[in-house]
């Protein structure tokens, strides 16, 4: 299975990396409405938009046409104390012992962090069920040293940025 | 009700800033993060402003920096595998040792009391211990291999060789030294969180301890020593470590760190709500059974995921935290 224990190597000569986009913060304290969305709703269409066109790591094909995202598997929960909107994203492995899993869960996290111009919290977690290993890849995804530290290893970061690229 | 008051906030790093270390004396604090930069803060006037900036230490971010307890070096933990020992014996800040060991990323550094012994602690699930064998020289005492996973956070003891771990495998181990054959080995594990334990400190006294996880709870722990009073059994002469008080229903998300201020005994910590909060102990608290009140909850204490938290050690009540967004602020807090 594809983890993040993947050896170390530091003297890759790869080009030095593009940086990680850092959305321009809008005012925490601002509701949806002026986040600009109409409500719930529309955030979670928002969001889908940005999942679905994430490309399968190893098929040709994108996680929506695989049925891996889905637009009733994302959740708008209570926001926090300070009223920064809390997002459940839910996916849905092909296989339930798919050794992809996770880098899948790290694409889904980095492609909405990336792409929101606004602070959120996400959760992300392989739908009930759906993987024979799903507990051990939950805290995994929503580690974020883990994440931080996943970013930082080449291999991986390219596999990610393959796979959350858009279209030209 | 207590009240923080914000003093400054400085643009700390690019990217996310991870930690920042008081300097024992107080007047300075490093910080480290994401852009693999030190920083070296001081006080100009009124104004903290960064003094020294230490590049070319590491290749990945860093975690974690620790001042030595005399003040005169700093230790800082990478996620490119090793642990840099900086000092200013030149004049100037300067890497003259670099700690390897560990597989992959290195997670937390932290001195003994004494200032002979470092531990660091990483991804590869272990806890070194080392020894400052002469100038620029530390040599490996030992590899402990109590935990199961990631290793996220040691400490130690305010006044013993002890050291205590955390970990994403739940749980806290403590490690201390046999003085018969000098082998260093796990005396105690802490088992009562349901997730990861991001972070650990100690009281004053050494005798308690304050952990927090990404359970959304706190949890205070009591030493309770051979021949209690209490009339606690221990085994093998070996304290034992009860949880005693647990803090749950006021963290809303993962608590990252915690700071135990030794002058004050008020202790703060870092959430992923963006909030820090501040809980100070009852004065009719009965010690096998303590109760903890929530002092102050700073909300919107940064825009992103608060990272670290740290009580000057000065006991001025001056509180430093930093954020995902790459901010450092200066806190001043009053009753």
């Amino acid at each position: 299975m594809l983890s993040f224990f993947s050896k170390l190597s530091l003297n890759s000569t790869q080009k030095s990396s593009v940086e990680l986009a850092k959305p321009a913060f809008m005012d925490k304290s601002a509701s949806l409405q002026e986040l600009g969305y109409k409500d719930d709703n529309e955030l979670r269409e928002t969001i889908y938009d940005f999942l679905r066109t994430i490309r399968d790591p190893e098929k040709p094909s994108t996680l929506e046409d695989l049925k891996v995202v889905y637009e009733d598997g994302i959740f708008v929960k209570e926001p926090t104390a300070d009223k920064v909107p809390v997002l459940r994203v839910e996916y849905n492995p092909t296989v339930p012992h798919c050794s992809l899993a996770t880098l899948i869960g790290l694409c889904i996290r980095i492609k909405i962090l990336r792409s929101l111009h606004h602070p959120i919290k996400l959760d992300v977690f392989i739908k009930k069920g759906a993987h024979t290993t799903e507990d051990e890849i939950n805290k995994q995804i929503n580690d974020k040293e883990r994440i931080a530290a996943a970013m930082e290893n080449p291999n991986l970061r390219n596999l990610v940025e393959n796979c959350i690229a858009e279209e030209e | 009700m207590g009240k923080l008051e914000l003093l400054q906030t400085l643009t700390g790093h690019k990217g996310i800033a991870w930690n920042v270390s008081w300097h024992p004396q107080g007047q300075v604090f490093a910080s480290c993060g994401e852009d693999k930069m030190i920083k070296l803060w001081s006080k100009e006037g009124q104004e903290w402003t960064v003094k020294t900036v230490l590049v070319d230490g590491h290749q990945r971010t860093i975690r974690e920096v620790a001042w030595s307890p005399c003040g005169n070096f700093l230790a800082s933990a990478s996620f490119d595998a090793t642990t840099a020992i900086w000092d200013k014996k030149s004049g100037q800040f300067e890497c003259n040792a670099t700690l390897e060991g560990h597989e992959n990323e290195v997670k937390s550094v932290a001195w003994s009391p004494s200032g002979q012994l470092l531990a660091t602690c990483g991804r590869d699930k272990s806890v070194w211990v080392w020894e400052v064998a002469g100038e620029d020289e530390y040599e490996c005492e030992a590899v402990l291999n109590a935990h199961n996973q990631d290793v996220k956070k040691v400490a130690w003891h305010p006044s013993l060789d002890i050291l205590a771990s955390a970990s994403y495998d739940n749980t806290v181990k403590m490690y201390k030294e046999d003085s018969l054959d000098s082998d260093w080995s796990c005396i105690a594990t802490l088992q009562s969180h349901e997730s990861t334990v991001w972070s650990l400190a100690f009281d004053k006294t050494g005798e308690r301890l304050a952990t927090c996880s990404d359970d959304k709870t706190v949890k205070i722990w009591k030493e309770y020593k051979p021949d209690n009073q209490e009339g606690v059994i221990v085994s093998d002469r070996e304290s034992v470590w009860k949880c005693v008080c647990t803090l749950s229903g006021y963290h809303t998300r993962c608590v990252y760190d915690i700071t135990w201020c030794h002058k004050t005994g008020l202790i703060a910590t870092a959430c992923g709500d963006d909030i820090i909060r501040i809980f100070k102990e009852a004065d009719d608290s009965d010690s096998n059974a303590p109760t903890f009140e929530l002092v102050c909850t700073q909300l919107n204490a940064h825009s992103q995921d608060v990272n670290c938290v740290a009580w000057n050690p000065a006991g001025n009540e001056e509180l430093l935290s930093c954020s995902d967004d790459g901010e450092i602020k200066i806190w001043k807090f009053s009753e």
